[in-house]
């Protein structure tokens, strides 16, 4: 791809960018949200249409016209959000459009052996025949990489954050099939924020900042650090700046719990837990993929009713368990999905923002349009949401600044108790950094923050307090330092 | 610059949600100027005014009263079926509560001339219409209930009031066709204060509508559920209840929709009042640019939608359009209006738009 430029209204999406991938390489795409990096994927798959520039490929010059007529010419591309059936079994997803028929009817015996073949090819045994959702969401990942594949005899593939839900393990398992891939010549265009999987498969990095190319390099040669000041254009000094602020933080947390839950559970969902959280204090949840934390912050929340024990809110026991009664109650939850469960994503930046505040006051206090634009205006400015108005739907925003949207609907309803599940999956390391010093100054406001996330890194380093959980049940909890290793044993369990 | 100025406005104007349905409607009319000539005449009698374009507006009174609690529906996700029925219960109820006496075998001669009196009613109006509504809100209730807390799909959920509507409403007059001679009650759909008294309560109606989702927050809600019910949860909007709400009003206006046409016939004909409006209120809402799959809506695109059919009807009919071939038309008028819709054309008259 050479001189690649896009334009959208009231934005640069793309200026001027090269783009070069190799047969048989991994090469990894990075930036911050808005970089760019999205735009560069959807005119390689013809999403949208360049302003200026050419692509070509295998030495001959071509014109990307849709999504389908990228495949036909052998670029597959496996996105972010999994868009395959899960109520098909896995075959039929596979295989769904091409179905091998026998006699007028499809052949099931042999659409069943054909897509185990497939993935048996990338290295996974699985049955088949059940459906797709019944498996994790690593599994369905894999699944539509053998779909891309299969469709297209696919000669670059392109992933779309592909691990940004899959745990440890299931990452290595993702690796190797890229790197199964990378031997079979098909050229690999990796997206991801995770800088040390950067350093784990990619052959090649190509840096992008604002739409403009930073520069591409070997992946050898360029060390971390360095690799992250391109990505952001500034020094990390300020990271180092969250450790004294979350110590100097640590001695604001408040003897009375702000919240406190005794023996909660529910059936099926998670295990009697306590918790107690304190003005001033971010509390951790660190555990794997299912190991309860959304199930914990949803239950304090009231998404789900639970079936034993009870919560108490400054004191006062709760009795309506709803969103709404715990906005009435200072509790406020941004949840992990944030396209399914947090965006509303027709509706502009503005109504997004005033939503949860709407909704607590209820439908008649209806806020002036003056009142909203100004509480737009103030969040836009306080978390740096980066939209050309208040009036932008807040589907045209990037994966950071829609997180950032959510967290301001939140902000505005002035929470006493502030839940965040994975407020940083998917965004820029960038974004993290603001999101995690954002979290350590709320708390120093006299908030409680419950902060969870995949990440343990970032778990450490914003957390006064950890608790971690296995298999649906809280299984330890961690006062002031502790390393990743013990972490890591105590989210793993014993044995291992 | 004047030029970056007028091609700004311009995109405004292309954007604005009634852009589309004002031109299709422009194209029904100028089709009218050209080969109807008088189409557009309109004459006073009595101090009214009378003629095509009154016509259009007064026979589409029904269809845009339907349309306006049907916008709500559809912008939170679903739809309603059973209109058309509810209609007809309406007209049943009214009718039982104006003259119950056509119910019993015999009727003492006295009792027999009274009824055909004009000037007879059993239960006075001010009992009648508040009833009436009730009931057709407590319809609009159930299919809420069915929708919002049973989570059965719309369209399953009030297709079993609309086939089952109609058995209640026959019940309800025990199969019997209640003519309504009363007076006061004709006026409702045959009126005339300078124009047809139905387009006041159209005015009423939609004046109300829009009161209640522009001017406190429940449009907001309706949208946001619409768009996205999991996130609106999450943001603490009773969504259930919104929903509830909307099926209720739909059921409502479908009770005044009700109302206006059985007074317009002076019977409660159980079996054709309302038949297929309910598809007719839907197409008005599409045609309005408000989306099946729910989230954004304008409710005076929707009487604009619900114009535009009316004015599709009168049109041919003014052509000279035998009525067996009406529906044929009315289909290839429908999809011009929706090809105008579609992505691409739009871009290809912003295009030129430049």
């Amino acid at each position: 791809m050479k001189g690649i430029s896009k334009a959208f209204p009231g934005v640069q999406a793309l200026e001027n960018v090269d783009f070069e991938l190799k047969t048989g390489e991994i090469h990894a795409l990075i930036g911050e949200n808005g970089a760019g990096k999205s735009t560069l994927i959807k005119v390689l798959t013809g999403v949208e249409r360049p302003d200026a520039g050419t692509i070509t490929l295998e030495a001959k010059e071509i014109q990307v016209k849709s999504p389908q007529h990228a495949q036909r010419l052998g670029i597959s591309t496996v996105y972010q959000e999994i868009n395959l059936c899960p109520n098909l079994t896995v075959a039929e997803n596979i295989l769904i459009g091409r179905q091998p028929f026998r006699f007028g009817s499809i052949d099931w015996k042999k659409l069943n052996t054909q897509a185990a073949q497939f993935l048996q090819r990338l290295g996974i045994n699985i049955d088949v025949t059940q459906t797709l959702g019944s498996y994790s969401v690593a599994i369905q990942q894999m699944v539509a990489i053998a779909r891309a594949l299969e469709i297209a005899s696919a000669k670059v593939l392109i992933l779309d954050e592909p691990t940004s839900s899959l745990d440890t393990h299931e990452t290595e398992q993702l690796f190797q099939v890229m790197r199964q891939l990378k031997h079979e010549g098909v050229g690999i265009i990796f997206i991801t924020h995770f800088i040390a999987q950067v350093y784990e498969v990619a052959d090649r990095i190509t840096v992008l900042r604002n739409g403009k190319l930073v520069g591409t390099y070997d992946t050898a040669a360029v060390p971390r650090l360095e690799l992250i000041a391109k990505m952001i254009g500034r020094n990390l000094a300020e990271l180092d700046d969250m450790v004294k602020i979350k110590l100097e933080g640590s001695k604001h947390i408040k003897g009375d719990a702000l919240l406190q839950a005794k023996a909660l559970g529910l059936t099926g969902a998670i295990e009697p837990f306590d918790l107690e959280l304190h003005a001033g204090e971010v509390v951790g949840l660190a555990g794997l993929l299912g190991s309860g934390r959304t199930e914990m912050a949803g239950l304090l929340f009231g998404i789900d009713k639970p079936d034993s024990g009870s919560v108490t809110v400054n004191g006062k026991p709760v009795k309506r368990y709803s969103p709404l009664g715990s906005i009435a109650r200072g509790v406020a939850l941004c949840p992990e999905d944030r396209k399914a469960e947090g965006i509303v994503d027709d509706l502009t930046v503005r109504e997004n923002i005033v939503l949860a505040m709407q909704a607590s006051r209820g439908w008649l206090k209806y806020l002036s349009m003056q009142q909203q634009y100004e509480i737009a205006d103030r969040y836009i400015e306080l978390l740096k949401i980066a939209t050309p108005s208040p009036d932008q739907p807040v589907k045209n925003l990037s994966g950071g600044n829609q997180q950032k949207v959510i967290l301001a609907r939140w902000l505005a309803t002035n929470p006493q108790v502030l839940i965040l599940d994975e407020p940083t999956r998917g965004i820029d390391v960038g974004a993290k950094a603001e999101i995690q010093k954002l979290v350590l100054s709320l708390a120093e406001e006299g908030k409680a923050c419950v902060f969870i996330s995949s990440e343990l890194e970032e778990v450490l380093r914003t957390s006064h307090r950890i608790v971690v959980l296995r298999d649906r049940e809280k299984v330890n909890e961690f006062t002031g330092e502790v390393d990743e290793h013990t972490l890591m044993q105590a989210m793993a369990g014993s044995e291992s | 610059m004047t030029q970056f100025i007028s091609s700004f406005t311009w995109k405004k104007v292309t954007e604005n949600r009634l852009f589309f349905p004002l031109v299709a409607l422009a194209f029904i009319l100028l089709f009218d100027l050209i080969f109807e000539p008088g189409f557009f005449t309109i004459t006073t009698r009595e101090g009214n005014l009378h003629g095509s374009l009154v016509d259009i507006l007064r026979n589409g009174s029904i269809v845009s009263l339907l349309a306006i609690g049907m916008t709500l529906v559809i912008a939170t996700g679903g739809v309603d079926l059973s209109v058309g029925a509810v209609m007809a219960i309406a007209a049943s109820v009214a009718a039982l509560l104006m003259n119950p006496y056509v119910l019993a075998k015999e009727l003492p001669p006295n009792l027999l001339q009274l009824i055909n009196d004009p000037q007879f009613t059993y239960q006075p109006l001010w009992v009648v219409i508040p009833v009436t509504l009730i009931v057709a809100a407590v319809c609009g209730l159930w299919n809420g209930l069915l929708v919002a807390y049973g989570r059965i799909q719309p369209m399953v959920a009030t297709l079993i009031l609309m086939i089952a509507g109609r058995g209640i409403a026959q019940l309800i007059t025990n199969g019997v066709r209640i003519q309504i001679f009363y007076e006061p009650y004709a006026y409702i759909g045959q009126g005339w204060i300078v124009l047809p008294f139905s387009l006041y309560i159209v005015a009423f109606v939609f004046v109300i509508a829009w009161m209640v989702t522009r001017r406190t927050a429940i449009g907001l809600f309706i949208e946001s559920v619409g768009i996205n019910f999991r996130s609106s949860f999450f943001s603490g909007i009773n969504e259930k209840r919104i929903r509830l709400l909307a099926y209720t009003f739909c059921g409502l206006c479908a009770g005044i929709a009700g109302l206006v046409a059985s007074s317009d016939i002076k019977t409660s004909d159980a079996s054709n009042i309302g038949l297929t409006l309910e598809l007719d209120a839907i197409l008005a809402v599409v045609i309005g640019g408000t989306l099946m799959a729910g989230g954004r809506f304008s409710l005076l695109a929707s009487i604009v939608g619900a114009i535009i059919i009316q004015a599709t009807t009168t049109s041919m009919y003014a052509f000279g359009v035998p009525a067996f071939a009406l529906q044929a038309i009315k289909a290839v008028v429908v999809i011009l209006v929706i090809l105008l819709y579609s992505e691409q054309v739009r871009g290809f008259v912003r295009k030129i738009a430049g």
